[in-house]
């Protein structure tokens, strides 16, 4: 039978688990930025994880990029055909995709893609005691293992938003122009009037480098922390997927309303 | 995977991000419209200068020739000062008018230029003497309301 001082005092430890937790998550992304001069003295670390974290997410980057182009084109005409102006459907697809979808989905993406697979990478290799071996013969892993792939995240995150903004585009014109038959004219100059360089374009590239530093850190963190147990790593493997997309999403909300909430 | 297969596939990786920024920038913004052309400034002053934002274009005869830089209240003569970003290229009579003028129905709000006649141009810092404020809708239908119940108000009564 729990009392009332028992509840009391188990609020209490959970508090204190998260506080530290907080602050040993801060003290991670502390000792990460610390050790990332080896990212300069050896790029090459950095870009074999460009690599394996950008290049293989390509594929379901472009390819849900342009379903969510299509579907953006399908369900904005339904809209704005009933106010009698489907030629401002290309300014809704790429407003909507490059303030918005963009980063997000794809941050979300590259959770599920890459993030899961930093996360399962560094568990294992925890767990096989590899971690422990690189620091038996003087290598930190830290800074060999954790900082490339941390830049690696950082780099083809943006990246990765901007082809999936310029796919959903052209699936939009796809869809927009050539099945339903609205102005191409009218679609692409509708378009530049309306989307700002520095305000659309310039936010939206800096709301997906900040996801890309979350998801990446969030990822290596989940991984960096694991029990080292089968059961453990997959534990941390659906941390990151929750931890990640809940972070994205809930940023997102804070920094659009610090960017277009004037 | 050998050393330059990597850094192949990494290059070519960075560059379609490149490309893609390029694409949104130039295909879907504005940038090529971004004029980086030397300016000179005109003040005007406006009664109301309705729902009028800094970097709304200045257009003379619907083209643009410059964009609109400060929005300011001066509080001794109670109204808008607007500073406008002429391109150099454009010069424009002394006597020339400035109105706000909505795009469309529902559109945005631009300042237009009407060139005037006389034979000396706006120097850089000039001032524009005949302004014509923004139409406010809510005065306007007022206006119409009362101008309709004072004719109303003088007809006499049918018999």
């Amino acid at each position: 039978m729990t009392g009332p001082v028992q509840t009391l005092s188990a609020l209490g430890r959970w508090v204190r688990t998260q506080v530290s937790g907080v602050g040993f998550f801060t003290r991670f992304l502390g000792a990460l930025l610390a050790r990332s001069g080896i990212a300069a003295s050896r790029p090459r670390l950095v870009s074999q994880q460009v690599h394996f974290i950008g290049n293989y997410s390509l594929l379901i980057i472009i390819v849900s990029g342009m379903f969510v182009g299509f579907v953006l084109g399908l369900q904005g005409y339904y809209t704005l055909n009933r106010y009698g102006s489907e030629e401002a459907l290309g300014l809704l697809v790429a407003l909507s995709l490059v303030r918005e979808l963009g980063p997000v989905v794809t941050a979300l993406l590259f959770a599920g893609r890459a993030g899961t697979s930093l996360t399962a990478e560094i568990g294992l290799m925890k767990a096989g005691e590899q971690l422990a071996a690189m620091e038996v013969m003087a290598v930190d892993p830290m800074r060999r293992v954790l900082v490339p792939r941390f830049w690696g995240g950082i780099i083809a995150m943006p990246v990765l938003a901007a082809v999936f903004s310029m796919v959903g585009i052209l699936g939009g014109w796809v869809v927009g122009v050539l099945l339903i038959g609205v102005d191409a004219g009218a679609f692409w100059s509708q378009m530049q009037n309306g989307v700002d360089v520095w305000d659309d374009v310039a936010n939206g590239v800096l709301k997906s480098l900040v996801f890309g530093v979350t998801v990446t850190l969030v990822a290596l963190y989940e991984g960096w922390q694991a029990r080292p147990t089968p059961e453990g790593v997959a534990r941390a493997t659906t941390r990151t997927v929750v931890v990640g997309s809940l972070a994205v999403l809930g940023l997102d909300f804070l920094l659009t309303a610090l960017m277009f909430g004037n | 995977m050998s050393r330059e297969k990597t850094d192949f596939w990494v290059g070519l990786f960075v560059l379609l991000g490149a490309a893609a920024l390029v694409f949104l920038a130039l295909r879907a913004g504005n940038l090529s419209s971004f004029s980086f052309a030397p300016t000179y400034t005109l003040t005007a002053n406006f009664d109301n200068i309705g729902g009028l934002k800094a970097r709304a274009p200045v257009k003379s005869a619907g083209v643009v020739v410059g964009r609109v830089g400060k929005i300011s209240f001066d509080d001794q003569v109670f109204q808008a000062v607007v500073t406008l970003n002429l391109e150099e290229g454009y010069q424009f009579p002394k006597d020339s008018s400035a109105s706000i003028l909505t795009s469309g129905l529902l559109g945005e709000q631009y300042v237009g230029l009407s060139a005037g006649s006389e034979e000396e141009n706006f120097a850089d810092g000039g001032k524009i003497r005949y302004t014509q404020s923004a139409v406010v809708l809510e005065q306007l239908i007022s206006q119409f309301l009362y101008g309709t119940a004072e004719k109303q108000g003088s007809t006499p009564p049918a018999n």
